[in-house]
């Protein structure tokens, strides 16, 4: 199946991997702030679904929309999220991209495509349904990616969703980022079919499953699902096999889940595994892979400083932007 | 809107020829929803009708049975920058989409911290008064009047209807614009003019009580108060238009000067949307009033199916009609 993906060439590679490291690097600092307890919030670490966004997003521009949910700092990351308003929205500042109001579950920039972040799981479809329409009503051949997880894939909302937006021939992009878990609970326990892409058919779209760890696959995937989708020829389910290494929400326990497989995961991290890949092919040397490293934890030192040294917003937020205009 | 073309019309008509002229005026308003269009009859009621044909499929569309996504759609099209009016067939299926009601088209202005906005109009229907049962024809707005970041408006004639769907679209922000069933096809007199959201309307002017309601307990009170009247008691009724931000000015002016208040709606008594702005009159004209607010409202149950079960149900002009006497007495 995989042989007829397109491939990445050695620039785009380097690109997802930029990308993937940014998201590992920033959430190892974010786990690192609120161990030391200098962040304190709700935590759905994306360690480990590095690869997924960064494949997808190389094939998208900044005015291509997605929407994505509380576990989505990577899909933000990845399309380009400005690092500085990012920091200072998780640390609650006034700075924050949303003022300090919404927070890690609801981060937004829409000057970047990234419209809406949902903290209910399978909302982020309906909505990205709507900004198809949008895109295509614009007709500039823009497309709308929803983010959700494979415990998303249950709730009506994907289903009232893949069917409007097949009806309608919606440029959408569904990306099913299956981490194996739905919160605590397997999928032996939500589901009897293998594949949820095997949804798709229901709906009269093509559905996908790849190994959304391996770059070439999931760029491949994304590009082919964006190409239809900016042909005017519809919506495409993919659905990205991947693995959590941070639980459900940063701090639990972890005790529902299976030793063995987590081991088996571990071995198969995505974000080695690349890097050892792109200095043995000679797409770029061990301390020029340092170096890009070096950088993006001085950029993640310059955001952090600035967050925590940032003023918290003052109690009349709370009159502001419930409506347009100012609550009296 | 400067035309002062007065002509009678329907509700129906009224909200036909707002979301006529709004669609013509402005390329980013769309409809959608179940059997908008007209292939499926222009709604239910004929409320769309006409439209599809003169704006197109692309902008009307007539949607599965799917009520979230269709909240949803409306939600994403708006965050996109266009000024979706979602129509929800009636307000109970309206419980379908609450997540996307609340949880999204409500909140993402502030989750986003004003970066984000959603300029949508749901409409929906409702009311008792046709034995359609208790999943067919509840008054719900106390749900969303709780709810931060949505407005609320009822119209209870076709003037407001008009006025407040116009309003309504060029808002920016969510707006639930609740139909009333049993007066859709009463023809008034229509000026055309938008209605501001969250201004009363003083619909008749009295001086010994204030009668406060929205919707069909307007009709219903207006009669109570032309009865009255004749025996010299001299009621004033104000119409909410908007239920949620109310119009606490009118309002309290009014019971200010009257000092006698009752607030009426068909939704269940308790917990709604009377004892909130019974208890404001309460803490603002404490001292000032001749007797103390009352209530009226439906029974604390399902809205039932037999006809005389359902007319006990819902507040008639003869329940208005007593507990105006037992304010004056």
């Amino acid at each position: 199946m995989t042989t007829n993906y397109p491939k990445p060439d050695n620039a785009t590679l380097l690109e997802i991997f930029r990308k993937a490291s940014l998201i590992k690097l920033n959430d190892e600092r974010i786990i690192k702030q609120m161990m030391s307890g200098k962040l304190v919030m709700p935590y759905y670490s994306p360690r480990g679904q590095e690869i997924i966004p960064s494949a997808i997003s190389v094939n998208l521009a900044d005015d291509d929309y997605i929407c994505t949910i509380y576990r989505g700092i990577h899909d933000m990351l990845a399309k380009g999220f400005p690092l500085g308003e990012l920091w200072a929205e998780l640390a609650g500042k006034v700075t924050g991209t949303c003022k300090g109001k919404g927070g890690p579950m609801h981060l937004t920039c829409p000057e970047k495509g990234m419209m809406v972040t949902t903290g209910i799981v399978g909302s982020s479809m309906p909505i990205a349904t709507g900004l198809g329409w949008a895109a295509k009503l614009d007709g500039k051949n823009r497309v709308s990616v929803a983010n959700f997880g494979d415990g998303a894939a249950n709730i009506g909302a994907f289903h009232e969703s893949l069917n409007m937006a097949a009806l309608w021939k919606l440029p959408v992009i569904f990306v099913c980022q299956n981490n194996l878990y739905a919160e605590h609970t397997s999928q032996a326990y939500s589901r009897v079919i293998e594949k949820i892409s095997d949804r798709a058919a229901a709906y009269g779209m093509p559905g996908v499953t790849v190994n959304g760890n391996d770059p070439d696959e999931m760029y491949g995937a994304a590009k082919v699902a964006i190409d239809r989708a900016r042909a005017g020829e519809g919506p495409t389910l993919i659905e990205a096999m991947s693995f959590r290494f941070n639980g459900h929400l940063l701090g639990e326990a972890g005790h529902y889940m299976d030793k063995e497989l987590y081991a088996e995961a571990q071995k198969k991290d995505p974000m080695p595994i690349l890097r050892a890949r792109l200095i043995s092919e000679g797409i770029v040397s061990e301390e020029e892979v340092a170096a890009i490293e070096a950088d993006i934890n001085r950029q993640i030192d310059e955001a952090l400083a600035a967050a925590l040294a940032a003023d918290f917003p003052e109690a009349a937020e709370l009159k502001r932007d419930v409506f347009a205009e100012e609550i009296a | 809107m400067t035309e002062a073309t007065t002509q009678k019309m329907t509700v129906i008509e009224a909200i036909n020829l707002a979301l006529h002229e709004a669609m013509e005026a402005d390329p980013k308003v769309l409809v959608l929803g179940e059997e908008v269009g007209d292939e499926q009859e222009g709604g239910v009621m004929g409320v769309t009708k006409g439209l599809s044909t003169k704006f197109g499929k692309d902008r009307v569309k007539s949607t599965p049975i799917s009520e979230q996504a269709i909240i949803g759609a409306a939600i994403g099209a708006s965050v996109g920058g266009y000024k979706p009016v979602a129509e929800i067939m009636l307000m109970n299926f309206v419980t379908v989409a609450m997540d996307m009601i609340t949880n999204h088209a409500a909140k993402l202005r502030f989750m986003s911290g004003g970066q984000t906005n959603v300029p949508i109009v749901i409409r929906t229907m409702t009311g008792a008064g046709f034995s359609t049962g208790g999943q067919h024809s509840d008054y719900l707005e106390a749900w969303f009047a709780h709810t931060a970041g949505i407005k609320v408006v009822a119209p209870s004639n076709p003037e407001d209807a008009y006025g407040l769907m116009r309003a309504a679209i060029n808002d920016p922000d969510p707006v639930l614009f609740i139909e009333n069933l049993p007066t859709y096809w009463t023809p008034m007199p229509v000026n055309k003019q938008i209605v501001p959201i969250g201004k009363a309307r003083v619909s008749r002017e009295g001086s010994d009580v204030t009668v406060i309601g929205h919707s069909l307990m307007i009709v219903h009170a207006l009669g109570v108060a032309e009865k009255l009247a004749s025996e010299g008691i001299s009621v004033e009724v104000i119409d909410l238009r908007t239920i949620s931000p109310w119009d606490r000015e009118t309002v309290l002016a009014s019971a200010r000067k009257t000092g006698r208040a009752l607030v009426v709606h068909e939704a269940v008594k308790q917990f709604g949307i009377g004892a909130e702005i019974a208890s404001v009159i309460n803490e603002e004209l404490w001292g000032q009033l001749k007797a103390p607010v009352k209530r009226l409202g439906a029974a604390f149950a399902p809205v039932p199916f037999s006809k005389p079960l359902e007319t006990a149900f819902v507040p008639q002009p003869a329940d208005i009609e007593s507990a105006i006497r037992v304010l004056m007495a």
